[in-house]
This record gives C-alpha cells, structure tokens and sequence, in this order.
C-alpha cells in the first residue's frame, strides 16, 4: 500500500516561474502521485510572458502574453487564486493565508514571489508622471500618461531600462531620454568600447543619452515637470520610467522568520530548500549561490529542480551562466561566459567597425585554444554558436578571430552548430540538448519551427535559441541530403537575388528565354510571378506583352484585383490624395454608368468595385481619357505617396508636403518590385500623413526633409527609422533612388523592406552606409537604373486600351464576348451593392 | 494535334473557339451547353487541356484565369482566390485537400478547338 503523504502543494505567486513549476510538477508526477496544487496570485491575471512585455506597447494583446489560458489551470486541477495575494505564513501550522482571508494548508509551499522594480529614494518619486516597468498595469498607466505627454526620460541605462526608453519611442514621445548613474550603458553586460558603440547606434535611433548623472530630486508639482542632478543641472520631462534595479519580493518570506538576505533575497541551498525544509524559494525571489539571477532560464532551471524533488528525483541547482542576448531598439547586444577577463589572464580579440556600428570581442585561453568569454554589440549573429563553444569547451581554429570575422576564405569557422557535442544545451529555458531536438527531427520528422516549437517547447521562452534551432532543421536535413539551399521552387535552383543578376546579365525578356536558359520543366505558380517582376523590375515594360500576361499573378494578368464572385476592381492614381471636383465628377459618372460600388480606401484614393471583366477596358478607357491613369493596386509596386495638407493651408505645415508627395508619387508609380511599396508626405512633425508607418516616408523640417525607410502597417507593423535628417528634395530623391533600387535588387520575394532590413546584416547603420556614405560605391549606378525604369514609364491600362490584341483578353467566354458571366451575384446595402457571400 | 481522351465512343464533340482565341501558356473559358469550361493551351509542352472553369474550393468560376505550370512533371493549375492547384490530366488537388474538378477531352484540329461532352 503505498500512501502518498505529501501532496498538498501550495505556490505563492503565479509569475513565469510559478507557473513553470506547475507545468514542470505536472509533467514529471508519475501514475501513483497524486498532488493537490493550489497557486495564489497577486496581479489580476493569470502568468503572462514578462519577458516579452514590451510587445505589449507594439500591441500584443495580454491574451497573446498569457502563459496558458484559465482552461489549462482548470483541465489540471489547480486551484487558482487571482488578485488575492499571500499575506501571512503559519509555519507551525503549515498553513497560507491570503488578503481575502483563505486559509490553506500545506504539505510543501513554493515561494516564487519574484521581484519589484527597485525605486530609489529620490525626493518626489510619488509624484504623478513616474512610473515602474513591470507588470501590464504599469504599461496600461505608461501608455495613458503618454498620451498627453511630450517628453519622456528612463532612470537606469542598464537592460531593462533601454527596454522601456524602446517603449517610449514606440510612444510616440518626441523626445526620449535615458540617465544613467555609471559613466556607461549596461556596465553589468558589455565593455566599456561596446558600451560606446551602442551609445553611438542608440542616439542615431533618437535616443538622448545622459551618462554619470545621480538624480538628486523630481522637480513639480503634483506631476513630474523635471529632473534635477547632483552636478546642478535639470531635464524638462512630463514622464520618468524607474528602472533602476530589481529588488526581490521577500517581505512575507521575511515576516515568516525564514532566513533572507541584508540586501534581499530569500536564501535557498543548491535545492531550492529556505532555512525550512518544508518551504522552497524559486525565480527571482530566490538567491542562490549569493545571487539573484534576474533573468528566466535560470528561474525555469530552478522551477525544475523544485519539480524533480517532489517527484522523488535528485537535481541539484548548479551556479548558471548569465549569457544573455538582446535586441534593443534594433541593436543586437550580447555578452557570454566572462566578458570583462583582461590580457595577461587570456588573449583578448576585437573587432570594431564604427560605421556598420559594431563590435566584437572574444576572449580566450592565452594558449589559444578555449574560448572564455565575449561581448557581442551591433551584430550578434554568432552569440550562439561563440556561447556554445564557451560552454562546451570546443577546441578552438588555429586563427580564432574567424569566430568573429567570418573565415575569409576556405571552411567555415569552428564548423558550425553541427559540431556541437549531443549534450550541449541549445534551449536553456526547457533545458534540450542538440541531441534531443534532433531526435524530434530526424525520428518524428519535426522539421519546421513550429511544429518543434509543439513538441518540445523549445525556442518558447526567451526565444534565443530560434536562430540555433533554425541552424539544427537545416543542418539535420542536409545531413540526411533532404534539404540543401534557400531555392525558388523546383524549377529554379537559385535564390531571387541570383535569378535577378542572371537575368539582367543574358538580358532575357520572357518567361520562356528565363525557363529555358536557368531554369527547368514548366514553371508554377511561384516562380512565374516572381520572373514576372524580375523582368518588370529590370526592364519596365508591359507587363501583357511578348506573352507575359499568363506569367503575372492574376491580379497583375487582368490589372485589377479579383473580388469574391470574380468581379474586379479599378483603382485610378490620384497622386497624393489631391483630386479635382472634375474628376471626382468624372468618378462617379463612371461608377453609376458601370454600376459600381465605391468607397474611400486606406490609401486616400477611391476604389470602385464589382466590375465584370469585359467592362474593364471600357471602364479605364473613360477613366484615361479624363486624365486618369493606372494606380497598381493589383501589383507589387508603388501604391500610393499619401500626403497631408501641408503648408499650403495648415497653419502649422513648415513645407508644401502636397506637391513633394505628388512629384514622388509621379517619379516611381509603375515601379515593381519584390512586393508593394507606400510612402507618404508629412508637413510637419504631427506626422498626419503617417509617413513613419511607410517603406519610405518624409516629414518636412524647417530646414529641408527627414527621410525615414523600412516602416509598414499590415499584420506585423514596424515603425520606419530615420535615415537621413534636413535634407534637400534633391539629395531627399536621390536617396530614395539608391534605396528603392538596392532593395529590389537584394530582397527575397515577397518581402517588404521592414522583413529585408530585419534580416539584413549590419541592419540600419549597414543600409545607410550604402545608401548615404555609398560605402559600396554603387550609388550612381543605383541612381540610373531608377532613372531608366522612370523614363520607360507607360500607362499599362492606356497601352490595353489602344490594344485591340490585348483588349480581347479581358472577355469571360471566349465564344461569347458580349456574355457577362451568369454567376456574378450581388446584394443591396447602403443604397450601393456588395458582392454575394460565399456559399 | 491529337485527341487527348480514352471514352472516345461516347462523347460529342462541340466547338469550343478558335486556337487563337487562347492565350499562350494560359487559359480562357468557353460556354458550351450552357457549361463553363476552362481551356488551357499548355505551349512549352505542346498540350491543350478542358476542365470545369468553377474551383470547388468556394464555388468561384476562376480556374480559367489561372496560372499553369509544372509539379514533378505533373501539369496543374492554379486558383487565383486562394491558390488551391489542380492536376489539368486527372482533375485531383494537387495542394493536398479533398476536392476534384473534371477534366474534359479536347481536340484541337485546323486551328479550331474542340471539346468532347
Ligand atoms: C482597398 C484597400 C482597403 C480599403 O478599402 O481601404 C485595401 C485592400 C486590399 N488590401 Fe490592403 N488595402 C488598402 C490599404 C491598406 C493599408 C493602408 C495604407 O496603405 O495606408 C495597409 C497597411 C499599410 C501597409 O501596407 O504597410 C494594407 C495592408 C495590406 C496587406 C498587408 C501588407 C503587409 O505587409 O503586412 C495586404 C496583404 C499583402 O499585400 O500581402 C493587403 C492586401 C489587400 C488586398 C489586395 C487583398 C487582395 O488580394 O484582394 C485588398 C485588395 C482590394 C482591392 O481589390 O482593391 N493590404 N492595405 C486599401 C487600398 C489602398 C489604396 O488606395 O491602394
Ligand atoms: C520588461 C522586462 C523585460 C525582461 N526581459 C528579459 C529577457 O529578455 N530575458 C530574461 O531572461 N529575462 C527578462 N526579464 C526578467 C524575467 O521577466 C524574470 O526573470 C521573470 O519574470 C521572473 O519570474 P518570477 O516568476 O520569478 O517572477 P515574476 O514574473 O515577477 O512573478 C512573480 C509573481 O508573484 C506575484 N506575487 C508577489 N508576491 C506575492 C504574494 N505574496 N502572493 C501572491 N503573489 C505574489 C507577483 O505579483 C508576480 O505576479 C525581463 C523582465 C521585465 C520586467
Ligand atoms: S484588411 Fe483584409 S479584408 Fe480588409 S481590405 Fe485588407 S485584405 Fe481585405
Ligand atoms: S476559390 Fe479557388 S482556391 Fe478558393
């Protein structure tokens, strides 16, 4: 008989790491134990993400945070207690009591009460304005004070803080500042050369950077209205984010006469055990081995150790590495193993490169063959493999600076993750081994992210590993021969970029040359298109013609976006939203005579939709002939140049934003490229014409233009950064040239330029060293093939018009012209119509 | 060019269009008893094929305005809602789901494009 005496389990905190511990003790409870888990939490809901907090401001829902939806608790039998934190412990009685007066017994009890922003006393910190960076609540108030704020500063230049002046930024505020008590940015991680580097890249992002400065009062009344420093002088901001430091939540541990630390910190043995045996201490509440590890692995490391014990295993909790990668703002930083070892205790290499703004330093054995340690700033690229052959004691290349430089020539570098012993861990939050994840890929054929994600976790807490993971999938299957390249589809064994050059260098012009000279067999439906706009993007000519009509998208084949039931739709340019009340008139004679519904888009211009096929060339034959011309919203190409009034009639416009973003809209319409393309034109800094949200978009200063690139809206926004400031409408033209035509060249298809910048080495300060310094020294070249594909312009639905071949294309029945397809079925609303639902 | 159809016996044959009147590499569609059927003049491999111009995937009378190609030597069409792809020799989805169009004979003699029913 076997009577299971300990099954009463009490977790105080439902944090990442309380939550860990749950679903660890779930998983590794064997058929014969039973546990009762009951788990308080103080926030108002269930354990979400922190680590990913700030994805919130960029609009992650707390839903998309949540660790495990309220059903997960449920389906396992776990108690859960919201917004009731744990006030008192008895632990004579073994018992919890929380806020609203539940007393629960316990058999063990798991404090993961984590930590608090750490604030400190600095006179007026209660002021309105002043906010902590921890929980949603805190971004919740951030966001509603920014609303009405216009300058906002962060206390602590350290990891968190550069987190949350991101978050400021991605406010809207016009100016974001950050100060910092050390002479330099995250003194705990990088180098004081790193540190300099990232300073550059940060202020470059717009960032005002303060260093060696001790706030010494918050200036104001009931709100914030400044900082003053011990040095004297005073920042003007209406908001102040602390994040000074984490100060662990050990106050009720502390009540209970358990054994914490002077300077916080709930003091555990190698298993996780309080100075009472029946009581453990996990997360960031935790010090152990004399620290508090504030950072997630090794909360989970510990949440597992915790698990393993209560289920009769033997874990100990060994002193963890504190490698850590990051992207701030857009800067990759990494620091690994010992990053601050000076010579003559090892060798020291590094790497710096001021105009990509990056830097690089490893350091190894004096003998030259183990690598100690690093600092990664502005490029981390091979953070994973550098803290892999740290932690494993990989034997180093005879030249070792090719970690960092990339071999020049010859074999690739310490060979890559596929050298990896097994047992080298690759995801240290679940704790796999290389060995495991490539039995999930080789055994039960898990070989996309995704479905590995499913089946072992990996890659779902700080998501560090994905870029390792991604290199096991190819590397697995190319060991196995199954996959060998980023190719374009079977019939085409190169990637866009390649094809692209391989064209322009033969000079072909059809798909059939393009086939036959690169490819093989026949083509489908992916690699059609894409030679489609290879060609339009090289040559610019009609995309109908010399029989490439049947190679475009269906959309670019009929020049018109297919709507449900197979009507199309026309969308005329009007360049920059400005429209005449003729033409507006015109407009609407076209649409009542077609019957066709109308609406405003998006994009400041007027779709009409629900046309037959047949009535197209009809329909643009009137549009053209009253000064119309094609506006592309069935290609990958220019869409629109969106402006805002301007100067012209705004009383704060400092520039006709109007006439810019007409004659740019008129410099690149008609230009394809690897997808769409949409600017727009601001008049001043309140940005009403969102340019910031565009693949290229201008803000009028007083002294000329500021020129930012690499934004969209769509499902995944991203904020285009700032590339040139003050500049002329010329130099403002011929970077937008150079740009546009070193992105269609290098982009894979389908990706817009904020995906091409995200995966582009060196990022920002790379494309505008090409782009601005002309470091390659193509910028003439870039600037005359835009030329050429500006002079080729035509109208594509003026030449069908005037084109009696390509006009009878555009008939539903072929054997009978004058037939409109009997399936096309609309409903009534709002006095217009709408297309019939789908059965 | 050659009848491409095995139940030769029990068809008719109904004029569909002119050669020319389909795009090269492309389709079109053709009305015949009051039937929309998508003709597709496959160049590079000197082939025609006849099949519903509906695609069962939401009922859309599309295929003929779809692109064709290749699949491991297989021809196929694709939708150009949703981009489902269709075997042009036997009808099946090739993108993996549960749907069938039918394929028709055809027969294209002196320039003229025949359709068997
Ligand atoms: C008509 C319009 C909606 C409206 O009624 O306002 C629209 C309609 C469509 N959008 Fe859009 N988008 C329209 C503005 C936008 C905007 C707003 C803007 O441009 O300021 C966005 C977000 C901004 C952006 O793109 O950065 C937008 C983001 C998308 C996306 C997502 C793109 C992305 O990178 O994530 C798609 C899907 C795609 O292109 O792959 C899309 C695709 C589509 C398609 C083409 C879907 C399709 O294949 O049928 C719709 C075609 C309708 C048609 O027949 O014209 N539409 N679409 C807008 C046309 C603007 C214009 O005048 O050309
Ligand atoms: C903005 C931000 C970014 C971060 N980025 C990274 C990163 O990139 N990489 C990384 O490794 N780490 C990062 N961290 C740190 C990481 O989030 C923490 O290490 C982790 O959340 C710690 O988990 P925990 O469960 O110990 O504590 P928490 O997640 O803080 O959870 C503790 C929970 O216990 C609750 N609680 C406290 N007292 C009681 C009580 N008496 N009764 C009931 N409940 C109580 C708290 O309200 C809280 O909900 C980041 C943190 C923040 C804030
Ligand atoms: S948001 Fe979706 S539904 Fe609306 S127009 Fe764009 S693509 Fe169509
Ligand atoms: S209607 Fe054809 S794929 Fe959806």
């Amino acid at each position: 008989m076997s009577v299971n005496t300990n099954k009463r389990i009490v977790v105080v905190g439902n944090g990442m790491v309380g939550y860990k511990f749950c679903e660890k003790l779930i998983a590794k409870a064997k058929s014969d134990q039973k546990f009762e888990l009951t788990v308080f939490g103080e926030e108002p809901r269930a354990a979400y993400d922190r680590v990913h907090l700030s994805e919130y401001i960029a609009g992650k829902t707390a839903d998309e945070l949540q660790m495990a939806p309220l059903s997960w608790y449920a389906e396992n039998d776990i108690r859960l207690y919201l917004s009731d934190p744990v006030v008192d412990i008895d632990r004579q009685r073994k018992e919890v009591r929380s806020h609203h007066g539940l007393i629960v017994p316990y058999d063990y009890l798991v404090l993961a009460t984590g930590s608090g922003a750490f604030v400190p006393a600095i006179a007026g910190v209660e002021k309105e304005g002043v906010f902590v960076y921890r929980t949603i609540e805190d971004l919740d108030l951030i966001q509603s004070h920014a609303r009405k704020a216009r300058r906002g500063a962060v206390l602590g230049g350290g990891l968190l803080g550069l987190e949350a002046a991101k978050a400021l930024l991605d406010l809207g505020l016009e100016e974001a500042h950050v100060v910092e008590f050390a002479p330099r940015l995250m003194p705990r991680q990088i180098d004081e050369a790193g540190s300099g580097i990232l300073q550059r890249q940060l202020e470059s992002l717009g960032l005002n950077i303060h260093l060696s400065k001790s706030t010494q009062q918050i200036l104001g009344g009931d709100t914030i209205e400044g900082m003053q420093f011990a040095d004297g002088t005073v920042l003007d901001v209406d908001m102040l984010v602390i994040s000074a430091g984490i100060r662990p939540r050990d106050e009720v541990a502390k009540a209970a006469g358990l054994e914490t630390h002077p300077r916080g910190g709930i003091v555990v043995d190698n298993f996780m055990q309080t100075s009472d045996p029946a009581i453990f201490a996990i997360g960031e509440c935790a010090l152990a081995h004399q620290m508090i590890y504030g950072l997630i692995a090794p909360g989970y490391e510990m949440a597992d150790v915790v698990a393993a014990r209560l289920t009769g295993e033997e874990k100990e909790f060994k002193p963890y590495d504190m490698s850590t990668k990051l992207k701030l703002i857009g800067v990759d930083v990494a620091s690994f193993g010992d990053p601050f070892v000076e010579e003559p205790a090892c060798r020291t290499i590094t790497y710096e490169n001021k105009a990509k703004g990056i830097y690089k330093r490893i350091n190894v054995t004096p003998d030259g063959k183990e690598l100690l340690g690093g600092v990664l700033v502005g490029d981390a690229e091979q953070y994973n493999m550098l803290l892999q052959t740290c932690k494993n004691k990989t034997v180093l290349p005879p030249d070792p600076e090719d970690l960092i430089l990339g071999s020049r020539g010859g074999e690739e570098a310490g060979a890559g993750v596929m050298s990896l012993p097994d047992d080298a861990l690759i995801c240290s939050c679940e704790a796999l081994t290389k060995g495991m994840i490539c039995h999930e890929i080789t055994e039960n054929n898990h070989t996309t992210i995704d479905s590995l994600k499913k089946a072992t976790k990996a890659c779902t807490g700080c998501g560090g590993c994905a870029p390792l993971v991604k290199d096991l999938i190819q590397g697995t299957m190319k060991q196995q021969g199954l996959y060998i390249r980023n190719i374009i589809c079977e019939h085409f064994d190169y990637t866009r970029q390649e094809l692209l050059d391989m064209v322009k260098m033969n000079g072909y012009r059809t798909f059939s040359e393009v086939v036959e000279g690169l490819g093989k067999d026949d083509g489908c439906e992916t690699c059609k298109p894409l030679v489609a706009s290879i060609l339009a993007s090289l040559w610019n000519e009609n995309v109908l013609e010399k029989g490439r009509a049947t190679i475009q998208d269906s959309n670019d084949r009929y020049l018109a976006n297919i709507q449900k039931g197979g009507t199309y739709s026309v969308v005329p340019r009007i360049p920059g939203g400005e429209i005449t009340p003729d033409k507006l008139i015109v407009i609407g004679e076209v649409a009542k005579k077609y019957g066709l519904y109308t609406k405003i888009t998006g994009g400041q211009r007027i779709d009409l939709f629900g046309a037959h096929v047949s009535d197209l060339p009809k329909i643009w034959e009137e549009l053209i002939a009253a000064g119309f011309e094609s506006g592309h919203a069935y290609g990958k190409a220019l869409r629109t140049v969106k402006s805002c009034v301007g100067s012209t009639w705004c009383r704060f416009g400092v520039q006709d934003s109007v006439s810019f973003a007409i004659e740019v809209e008129e410099r690149y319409k008609g230009l394809r490229a690897p997808h769409k393309l949409k600017s727009a034109v601001s008049g001043c800094i309140r940005e009403c014409a969102e340019a910031q949200s565009k693949d290229f978009g201008i803000i009028a200063t007083e002294k000329g233009w500021n020129l930012y690139v690499c934004g969209n809206g769509g499902s995944k926004p991203q904020h285009a950064q700032l590339l040139a400031t003050d500049v002329d409408k010329e130099t403002c033209i011929r970077y937008i040239d150079r740009f546009l035509m070193f992105y269609i060249k290098t982009a894979d298809p389908l990706t817009r330029t904020a995906t091409w910048l995200n995966k582009m080495e060196g990022g920002m300060s790379y494309l505008k060293a090409v782009v601005v310094d002309d470091v390659l020294g193509i910028g003439e070249e870039l600037e005359q093939e835009m030329q050429t594909l500006v002079n080729n312009f035509k109208c594509e639905w003026k030449e069908v018009v005037d084109n009696p071949e390509l006009r009878k294309r555009f008939n539903h029945f072929v054997n009978a012209p004058e037939e409109k397809d009997p399936t096309v079925q609309f409903d009534d609303m709002r006095d217009q119509k709408r297309a019939k639902e789908w059965a | 060019m050659e009848l491409i159809a095995d139940k030769k016996d029990r068809i008719t044959w109904h004029l569909a269009c002119h050669q020319s009147d389909v795009p090269e590499e492309g389709g079109a569609c053709a009305l015949i008893e009051g039937k929309q059927i998508a003709i597709f003049h496959f160049t590079r491999r000197g082939e025609w094929y006849a099949t519903d111009n509906e695609c069962p995937h939401r009922q859309q009378m599309a295929l003929s305005r779809g692109m064709i190609g290749s699949q491991q030597g297989e021809p196929k069409v694709a939708c150009p809602f949703h981009k489902k792809t269709f075997s042009l020799k036997d009808g099946s989805c090739l993108s993996g789901e549960e749907y069938k169009i039918n394929t028709y004979p055809i027969l294209v003699k002196d320039g003229l494009v025949y359709i068997g029913i």
